[in-house]
């Protein structure tokens, strides 16, 4: 009986195997986790139900952090992913170690499907391209700043949503204020008051063309304008127009949340997660505020959140399927289904004509804003970012910010350490590409 | 004069291998690799890399910044082994007295023993959360405009409370069971002698427990370097900002989230070293004096 048993379950496994031979297996690591997460598989699902020939299975390895350091080690003992979710500051150490992916570029052209980085929507372009503009990385939740606000508060004081930073500070700040309400919070300094910021108003951000012409890069984050900002931010505290909750993301979302501030910063990926919420109150948003007295004439911002990276030493048929995988995600209806599940920007004019033409933006206007101030007039210094150990950088501009805004230091001596101390990371990234 | 012993060299070398391949494997190889990584800059992938000499540790030691978090380290070990040992003493001497009940109350003062760091660190949060939590709404009666994540003191308390409520318990079941060990006649003896039960105390019993509270210090130096990361990784949500952070999270942010090996190599360096001199000077220095029964 035993041996029948055996023999009938040798049968059905080799059965199995037989079955899963005719398919080209594929590995895809990605830190989206709860709701994203369940969308990410639905994405997968659907790719491996449109055709028989390759098999994605999307696996969550934890943190943007945690991700790539386990894809680094990973890659080191030759088991690597075939796809890789990597995120926009650790760009420069994916794309700088030439030979760990295969440029997304000539992965599609080598597998016969059609590439044009014009289909495109501008602000997605370049940021994850090399300095000859060849696409390295392909982007995949790609989200920008935006300001959110509570269209019930607003109402409430009686002022429309600003326009301006100086708008903000004369007019709608001190009415929100008057109407009981904390008028402002962000979720991520770095991200939304450093890097596009100085995107917004077309300022150069670092040495070699934002740092995309080489690794021998200079920050130059030691700006009047933004320091003009930070002294703003600090007397915006002071006087309650303004209140920062730590450097953690969720504690300044919070609060909005809870209809205590007004309006709050964070980025057009959080529309999904908003909605689903039930706030309990109306919500929109708007574009990210610029100063008047920098620019009359702001740009646009550029994408964070992360891009897929197909990784090298995989076999002819295993990057087939990879770039077959491609094709499925940047076609426009599966653009419009994770734009439409989650908020964040769909990658290409066709999925963002379709959602325009199915009729999203007249149900949620706030889901526009994002692709609307991405598609805004680029500039010479708009297209994003390229630096290595960016995510120590980060963390020393988190650690200043939080500094000057409990007062531990002043604008000016923050912003000198925050350049000092992100130059000598970048002199130390330059030796490891050595 | 017969030595007693193996015949053979073989069979002791067969019988200590196992162990010294654990070692072998799991320490002096990472050790090794570590070294040997901190002399270099190195691209994480694999693919470059420089050798710099020293450069990781010159650049350490210019760093302000890495000063400040070895400062913090000193003085947050020193507090978190200090409150834990001496509130544990207190816990274990007055337990020990209990004459009804007694199982229940040791119990209840181990329970918190079972609760592993990452949960003491929640635990941690939602005590002292901003918004919601109950210890914040205390301090506030008091005057304090406590907020954990904002205030680099603020979250260092919290820090320095999850610690040692964790470890306390630990303590607390080797104190209970030295105070236990000591015979019955010397106590007795002690108070014909001396009446009074605090100098009796430290005369007597805290002499005896020295054996006890030697070793605990060790265990309890190395809990608050190393053990109390996820307790400090739970509280920081990851994002360190401008909170406070021991020498171990250091270590862990430079490598495994900004992929600097060099870097956090040369970290790694130093606090072996640290450990080292810290074991050896404890050894040396103050065992010496501690008599063992």
């Amino acid at each position: 009986m035993k041996l029948l048993n055996l023999s009938a379950a040798a049968i059905a496994a080799s059965l199995a195997a037989q079955a899963a031979f005719a398919e080209t297996e594929i590995t895809w690591w990605h830190a989206m986790g709860g709701q994203l997460g369940e969308t990410v598989n639905k994405i997968a699902e659907d790719f491996n139900a449109s055709q028989d020939d390759y098999k994605i299975t999307p696996v969550f390895k934890g943190s943007y952090e945690e991700t790539l350091t386990a894809g680094i080690a990973a890659f080191r003992a030759g088991e690597q992913p075939n796809v890789i979710q990597v995120f926009d500051a650790g760009a420069a150490t994916v794309i700088g170690a030439k030979g760990a992916t295969i440029p997304v570029q000539d992965l599609l052209a080598d597998n016969g499907v059609d590439f044009d980085i014009n289909d495109y929507i501008t602000g997605v372009r370049y940021f994850y391209a090399d300095s000859d503009g060849k696409m390295i990385g392909m982007p995949f939740n790609s989200s920008t700043p935006i300001m959110y606000y509570n269209a019930d508060a607003l109402a409430k004081a009686g002022v429309e949503p600003p326009k301006t930073w100086e708008e903000f500070q004369s007019v709608t700040a001190p009415a929100l204020k008057g109407a009981g309400y904390i008028p402002l919070s962000q979720s991520h300094l770095p991200w939304i008051f450093t890097e596009n910021f100085f995107s917004r108003h077309n300022l150069q951000f670092a040495s070699n063309n934002n740092g995309y012409d080489g690794a021998d890069t200079q920050i130059m984050v030691d700006n009047p304008a933004i320091k003009a900002h930070f002294t703003a931010l600090t007397e915006w505290k002071d006087d309650g127009l303004f209140e920062w909750y730590g450097t953690g993301w969720g504690d300044n979302a919070k609060p909005f949340e809870d209809g205590d501030v007004a309006m709050w910063l964070g980025s057009s990926g959080s529309f999904g997660g908003l909605l689903k919420k039930d706030l309990g109150f109306e919500f929109s948003a708007t574009m990210l505020p610029y100063w008047e007295a920098v620019t009359t004439e702001p740009t646009q911002t550029f994408i964070g959140g992360a891009a897929l990276f197909a990784m090298s030493g995989m076999s002819a048929e295993e990057n087939k399927a990879t770039a077959e995988f491609f094709k499925f995600l940047t076609d426009a209806d599966t653009q419009y289904f994770w734009h439409q599940a989650t908020g964040y920007v769909p990658i290409t004019e066709a999925a963002y004509d379709v959602a325009k033409a199915d009729g999203h933006y007249e149900r949620f206007p706030a889901a526009e804003v994002g692709i609307e101030q991405l598609t805004l007039p680029a500039g010479d210094f708009t297209r994003g970012y390229r630096m290595g150990f960016y995510v120590q950088i980060r963390d020393v501009m988190n650690r200043e910010y939080g500094r000057i805004l409990t007062g531990e230091t002043s604008v000016d001596d923050a912003f000198a350490t925050i350049q000092e101390e992100a130059n000598q990371l970048l002199a130390r990234f330059a030796k490891t590409q050595g | 004069m017969k030595r007693a012993g193996f015949t053979t060299i073989w069979l002791p070398v067969a019988l200590l291998l196992p162990q010294l391949m654990i070692i072998a494997i799991f320490f002096y190889w990472p050790a090794g690799w570590a070294v040997q990584s901190s002399f270099y800059l190195q691209d994480p992938f694999g693919f470059g890399s420089t050798f710099v000499g020293l450069e990781n540790y010159t650049d350490l030691g210019s760093n302000s910044e890495y000063l400040r978090i070895a400062w913090f380290t000193v003085i947050y070990t020193c507090l978190v082994t200090f409150f834990s040992l001496a509130i544990a003493l207190l816990l274990a001497v007055k337990a020990d007295k209990v004459i009804r009940s007694a199982r229940t109350y040791r119990t209840l003062l181990m329970w918190v023993y079972a609760i592993a760091p990452p949960v003491a660190g929640f635990m941690g949060i939602m005590f002292f959360d901003q918004r919601t939590g109950p210890i914040t709404d205390a301090f506030q009666v008091f005057g304090w405009d406590y907020k954990l994540g904002v205030n680099y003191t603020d979250t260092a308390t919290a820090m320095v409370i999850a610690a040692v409520w964790k470890q306390i318990p630990v303590n607390f079941i080797f104190f209970l069971s030295g105070l236990q060990s000591i015979p019955r006649s010397v106590n007795e003896a002690a108070i014909i002698d001396n009446r009074s039960s605090t100098s009796r105390f430290w005369q007597v019993t805290f002499p005896l427990l020295a054996p006890t509270t030697f070793f605990l210090l060790i265990i309890n130096i190395t809990y608050a370097l190393f053990d109390t990361f996820g307790i400090i990784d739970t509280l920081l949500k990851g994002e360190p900002g401008n909170n406070p952070m021991t020498l171990v999270y250091k270590v862990y942010l430079d490598g495994f989230r900004g992929n600097d090996l060099g870097g956090s190599s040369a970290q790694s360096v130093i606090l072996m070293v640290l450990v080292l001199i810290l074991t050896v000077f404890q050894f040396r220095l103050i065992e010496r004096r501690i008599h063992y029964t």
